[in-house]
């Protein structure tokens, strides 16, 4: 029993450590970016500049996504999707930050293209 | 159990738990709406209880009821993909855990709540063909850990109030 607890902590520990490395990872490896690149179905869409106001309206047979780019950062203010999750995402500025529409298989990337 | 009416009818009450617990968590306010798929994984509860107080199998079809009942109401061909890429993953992984005995209720299931986001994030990199979703790697690795803990002991509960009861 005391072992299987000890176990357990390992277990948890391990996992935070990964975590935490991932987070460095990701956290150092950001720099802020400059392009806004969108993607249905895995296939770039549009791409469009960080430091130019504007408001896209993306359209696909899955339905339709508004992403607003304003002062240097990216956010979707209103989509028909069922879950809102990417409304509800907060705005994204840095290179790698992600927005994700899972049912309209729309992901919003900032520089997401550069290394393909 | 002893024949398959009972079998039947027992995994239909059991699914009906699963999918009573992932309608209260859709009702629930989003924890973090920055990120999507933080959850509790309360439905786990029921499939740690199975897999303990029955087997893989049982656990496995309730699993997938649920899992159907709940993308026929509520979603769509993309997320059954990803719902089930995340149960099959924290299942398959649960289930070896607890062959090897070094783990507790609550360890097996921690490894259940992170490989359940695991899952999903693999499914998310294939479906969408964008490996940025990894980004959200780290924040569900941390909110899996902590929905497994909870789902553990809500899991250890149940065991220990039904350990007298005769399924
Ligand atoms: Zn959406």
């Amino acid at each position: 029993m005391k072992s299987r607890f000890k176990n357990d902590i390992m277990l948890v520990s391990i996992i935070l450590v990964v975590a935490l490395i991932l987070f460095l990872f990701f956290k150092f490896s950001l720099k802020t970016g400059d392009m806004v690149v969108i993607s249905i179905n895995g296939e770039t869409a549009f791409k469009l500049p960080l430091n130019t106001d504007t408001e896209k309206t993306v359209k696909s047979e899955l339905g339709e996504n508004v992403i607003l780019i304003k002062g240097g950062i990216a956010q979707i203010i209103s989509a028909d999707c069922r879950d809102k999750i990417c409304v509800h995402h907060e705005a994204i500025s840095k290179s790698g930050e992600t927005i994700v529409c899972l049912p309209h298989k729309l992901v919003v990337v900032i520089n997401g293209e550069e290394e393909t | 159990m002893k024949n398959t009416t009972q079998r039947l009818a027992f995994l239909g009450v059991f699914s009906a738990f699963a999918i009573i617990l992932s309608f209260v968590e859709s009702l629930l306010p989003p924890i973090w709406s920055a990120v999507p798929g933080i959850k509790m994984g309360l439905p786990n509860i029921i499939i740690i209880f199975l897999l303990y107080r029955f087997s893989i199998k049982e656990a496995a079809t309730v699993s997938f009821i649920r899992l159907l009942t709940v993308v026929l109401l509520f979603g769509n061909a993309m997320t059954f993909l990803y719902s089930l890429s995340g149960a099959v993953l924290s299942l398959t992984v649960m289930w070896l855990l607890k062959k090897t005995n070094h783990f507790s209720v609550v360890g097996v299931s921690i490894s259940g709540g992170v490989c359940h986001n695991l899952g999903q994030i693999i499914a998310a990199v294939f479906l969408l063909g964008t490996k940025e979703i990894g980004f959200y790697m780290p924040v569900l690795t941390v909110s899996g850990t902590v929905a497994g803990i909870f789902v553990g002991f809500c899991g250890i509960i149940l065991l220990k109030y039904t350990a007298e009861f005769k399924f």
